[in-house]
């Protein structure tokens, strides 16, 4: 089955911006289309992001502070604007992502539970 | 901090316009393009791949609506929008936006006036130390505020619950500042009274109370701040120097900061002397010392965290003790505590009363603008349904439709309350200015301040809100398409959107004729004032004030110079009478009374006493001077003398308190220890402290036998003009010694004062009639042009098929006139209703007057009358030919 066949998930909401400082802290600096492509491609395609939706995030993280950006050339030389992680946008990723693992572990604690084990 | 370096960043690019639009548009070209690139290598035809790339970064517009929104301030934005699409919809109707604009204006103009003179006189406290600790000790008897020195000096010093008392005076003194002496009011105070108030010197020192040793011990002086830069040129060199109090040298000590105006808000003292000096100028040396004399107004600060029901149980443990120790004079003394600063509750308690009424009159009036303007902004608003079917039509919702409407009503609203609150500033500034009385220190501090302005910015804002929200309904309930097709005009929801207005038409004029009601009430209070028998006619006399004290004169020396004087007037040409009297009825500072007992009472104590009497003491000559009738019995005479059989003349009221029917001349009373007066004549009633009294009893005593004070007025009646028997007076004084100060006055310029109240409570209210008569006229106005403009087409083809004119007019405006006729109606029942407020503001309230309804009724006919003609002329002229032709 194709990739595209296969039914693709929505972004919950809060978690693109997630996404977008992670893909830069491993990639480094990227231009819009280079985190799209990436954060597609990690996702295995089964996310569906409208693409555009990606710039009022960029430039929201940038107003936070947890991004810079700058005009420099893309690989095939057009002029791209290219986003690169801040320090406070390290230190961001790293509590969101402990907010986020702290979430996830509550989750499948419930998820796991049984009923012999409220017993 | 993130949150907060974002919100920078939006504010930063919200005001300087910045905008990354270019940047957005080039990082999505260049986005689109990539991506187009790498589909092509995928294998795509090239113009599948630039439409799957733009496909998959999805809608442009949206994106950019988000981005834009991310960048900014979006809802101040939408709100900046609603703005200049509000001020463009003003605009467009000048004559619309001014008459809404100034009827605001009035309202919040009205209520920033009355708020802040209640502001100051009744919510801002003395200008002191921690002024919520201080209580004026008064006694339970409403209005009895004096209280004797003794008895203030136990009070001071037995209290367990205050931290400090002091005690005070009015006075008035001759001072001589270099040649010329001038007559200026001040406070005689106990030597705390500073201390205890908390306040500083601006210059040089205060006196304490360990300046007090005794009597006449401390001869200082403490000038106000505005007297010191006044009259002495505010030379601080003056610290030291000694100035002459009714020829008495006092040394000036220090100046009071220009903020403290004393203790009395009303009563601006130009200076302080130490009480215990009060003999020196002037006052007789029982003033201090007699217990039963009631001169004082007490002043304390309780300790902290005593409640103000603990000092007075403390106080009053103290008047009991105190009416064992001196049953004489202490015989029923008891404390209350009232706030301090308008005479207790004497003018407290009427002035609280008034303040509040009016305070509640503004706002009716505001809200009879906000009623007013609310149905203004319901034509405005049916008037452009179509424009808003558009508006809803193309995708607004009704939430940002209403939003620009009510960005509309605010913004008028706060243009009005802006206009309004200068208005009042100005209107506030020349009442502080004011001296309402040249020689009397009055001052009414009202200027504007924080409160004021929060009260008009939210009057302004709630009222915006207020009107602007009545026509919501009809907006929420806009069917688009319906509105379009019918144009705006459809008769089935105009029918609703009417019954609201007409309401509101009510209740504006209702509010209108309760308003012009309450002000023809006032009206006919005053004019009962005015015409209320005096039981003396003030006409044709003038009166001369001589202060024989102020001239040096001991009471022994007095009397021969006041009868030379009565002597002398009542022998210059034109003058057809005149008489001396102790105190000036209606004046400031009238009247004293004193206890009378019946014949043969041995037991002087307060609950034996038959009841108080005012005690004048006259020449012979008075009663004929001022126009007093004498019903039975004689007039004083100059056969009484010193030492001849003490005898009265008393008025109608005394002699039936006293005797009933029975005739009183030849009875006899006794004063407070046992001073026996036979009665030899008995004079009409008359008005002596305020025009608003019940009859008092009052009693004449002759001045040779019976001297109250040395300060004595010469009433001269004459024919003459009242400046020509001024001059004769001040030649007449001048001959027996230019050294005694002399004040002419009229007796109806000494009766201003004694009006002043019920002027200024006319004046108010005439300004509250007059502010509603206008929103009547302009509330009928705009509904008859708008009914008729609203029927032309139907009104025309009435004309078209015959209708006679009165059918016409009953069309076209026969709904307002119903309309005034049923507020009109109610708001005079509301009027009748509202007879306890009104006559807590004005003297004989009475809106069942037939003189008040017809003239209410009359007033609001002719507004109706006067606001509908225009509109009704307009229906008369319609032509139906070429009505028809336009449609």
């Amino acid at each position: 089955v194709p990739n595209s066949m296969k039914p693709k998930k929505d972004v919950q909401p809060g978690t693109l911006a997630l996404m977008v400082l992670k893909t830069l802290d491993v990639l480094g600096p990227l231009h819009g289309y280079g985190i799209a492509r990436r954060i597609e491609q990690i996702s295995g395609d089964r996310l569906f992001v409208n693409q555009g939706t990606l710039y009022p995030v960029l430039l929201r993280l940038e107003q936070e502070g947890a991004v810079e950006s700058d005009w420099g050339p893309s690989e095939n030389n057009r002029r791209a604007r290219f986003y690169r992680l801040t320090r406070a946008g390290h230190k961001l990723l790293e509590t969101e992502k402990q907010d986020w693992e702290q979430t996830a572990a509550i989750i499948a604690r419930f998820f796991e539970v049984k009923a012999e084990d409220l017993a | 901090m993130r949150t907060l370096k974002r919100l920078v960043a939006r504010i930063w690019n919200f005001s300087t316009g910045r905008r990354g639009d270019a940047r957005l548009r080039e990082e999505i070209e260049a986005h689109i393009a990539m991506q187009a690139e790498d589909n092509l290598r995928a294998g795509m035809p090239p113009a599948e791949a630039r439409r799957q790339s733009v496909l998959k970064l999805g809608a442009v517009e949206a994106i950019r609506e988000r981005y834009v929104a991310e960048e900014g301030l979006p809802l101040l934005e939408h709100l900046l929008h609603d703005v200049r699409y509000a001020l463009r919809q003003l605009r467009k109707s000048p004559g619309f936006t001014t008459t809404a604009v100034l009827t605001l204006a009035l309202g919040i103009g009205a209520n920033a006036v009355v708020f802040s003179v209640l502001n100051a006189l009744v919510l801002r406290p003395l200008n002191v130390y921690l002024p919520g600790r201080l209580f004026a000790v008064e006694h339970k008897e409403h209005a009895s505020y004096m209280q004797s020195y003794p008895d203030y000096i136990d009070y001071r010093d037995n209290n367990r619950t205050f931290s400090g008392m002091a005690a005070y005076d009015t006075a008035d003194v001759a001072v001589v500042i270099g040649t010329s002496a001038v007559k200026s009011y001040g406070y005689l105070a106990s030597g705390n009274y500073f201390d205890m108030l908390g306040v500083r010197p601006a210059v040089g020192r205060f006196f304490h109370a360990s300046d007090e040793h005794g009597m006449n011990s401390a001869p200082f002086i403490v000038l106000s701040y505005d007297f010191w830069r006044s009259r002495f040129n505010g030379n601080p060199n003056v610290i030291g120097t000694t100035v002459s109090l009714n020829t008495h040298l006092f040394t000036v000590i220090g100046v009071a900061p220009r903020d403290f105006h004393g203790t009395e808000l009303f009563f601006w003292p130009e200076y302080w002397i130490p009480l215990i000096d009060a003999a020196e100028i002037g006052y007789s040396p029982h003033f201090l010392a007699n217990r039963s004399t009631h001169n004082l107004w007490i002043l304390g600060r309780l300790k902290p965290s005593v409640t103000s029901q603990e000092a007075s149980d403390d106080l009053n443990a103290i008047s009991r003790h105190l009416a064992q120790l001196y049953p004489r004079e202490d015989d029923d003394l008891d404390a209350r505590l009232v706030r301090p600063g308008l005479m207790g509750d004497v003018w407290g308690d009427p002035i609280r009363a008034f303040l509040a009424a009016i305070m509640v009159m503004s706002a009716l009036v505001l809200l009879a603008a906000c009623a007013n303007l609310g149905s203004i902004f319901a034509v405005r608003a049916a008037d452009r349904t179509r424009e808003l079917a558009v508006r809803l039509a193309i995708g607004a919702s009704r939430g940002r439709i209403l939003h620009a409407l009510l960005t509309e009503a605010v913004l008028v609203s706060v243009a009005g309350g802006i206009t309004g609150t200068l208005f009042a500033t100005i209107l506030l500034q020349l009442l502080s200015q004011w001296q309402p009385f040249a020689d009397y220190p009055i001052h009414v501090l009202a200027l504007p301040d924080r409160r004021v302005y929060v009260l008009a910015l939210l009057l302004s804002v709630s009222s915006g809100l207020f009107f602007g929200l009545l026509p919501a309904r009809q907006i929420w309930q806009t069917d688009a398409a319906q509105a379009m097709k019918s144009g705006g005009t459809s008769a089935g929801p105009l029918l609703r959107q009417f019954s609201m207005r007409d309401v509101l038409l009510a209740v504006q004029i209702a509010l209108c004729t309760l308003l012009i009601t309450g002000s023809f009430v006032a009206f006919r209070g005053m004019e009962g004032s005015l015409h209320t028998p005096l039981g003396f006619s003030p006409l044709g006399v003038t009166i001369a004030e001589t202060q024989l004290n102020m001239g040096g004169y001991t009471e022994a020396q007095s009397w021969p110079v006041q009868k030379r004087m009565a002597e002398e007037a009542a022998r210059i040409p034109g003058v057809s009478s005149a008489g001396l009297i102790d105190r000036v009825m209606l004046d400031n500072d009238c009247c004293g009374s004193e206890s009378v007992y019946r014949q043969g009472t041995t037991d002087f104590r307060a609950s034996q006493e038959s009841f108080d009497a005012h005690n004048f003491s006259v020449s012979p000559g008075y009663f004929a001077a001022s126009g007093t009738r004498l019903l039975a019995g004689r007039d004083i005479s100059w056969q009484d003398k010193a030492n001849s059989p003490e005898v009265a003349v008393v008025n109608a009221t005394f002699a039936h308190l006293l005797f009933g029917n029975s005739p009183a001349v030849g009875q006899r009373f006794e004063l407070f220890g046992g001073h026996l007066k036979e009665i030899v004549g008995v004079v009409e009633d008359g008005k002596y402290e305020t025009l608003t009294e019940a009859p008092q009893p009052t009693m004449f005593f002759p001045l040779v036998q019976e001297m109250n004070s040395n300060d004595t007025a010469l009433v001269v009646r004459s024919a003459l003009p009242s400046v020509d028997v001024a001059a004769a007076l001040n030649r007449m004084i001048d001959g027996i010694d230019p050294n005694i100060p002399l004040t002419v006055r009229t007796w109806p310029d000494v009766l201003d004062l004694a009006l002043f109240p019920a002027r200024a409570a006319t004046g108010a209210l005439a300004i509250m009639g007059l502010l509603a008569a206008m929103l009547a006229v302009t509330g009928i106005f705009g509904m008859a042009a708008y009914s008729v403009n609203q029927r032309m087409k139907e009104l025309g083809i009435r004309i078209a098929l015959g209708a006679r004119k009165v059918q016409l007019m009953n069309a076209a405006i026969g709904r307002p006139i119903l309309l005034l006729c049923a507020g009109c109606a109610l708001g005079l029942v509301a009027g009748i209703f509202a007879t306890g407020l009104l006559r807590q503001i004005v003297y004989q309230a009475n809106p069942g007057d037939p003189a008040v309804l017809v003239g209410a009724v009359f007033t609001m006919a002719l507004l109706g009358f006067a606001a509908s003609a225009i509109p009704a002329r307009r229906a008369l002229s319609i032509d139906p030919s070429s009505l028809m032709r336009e449609e």
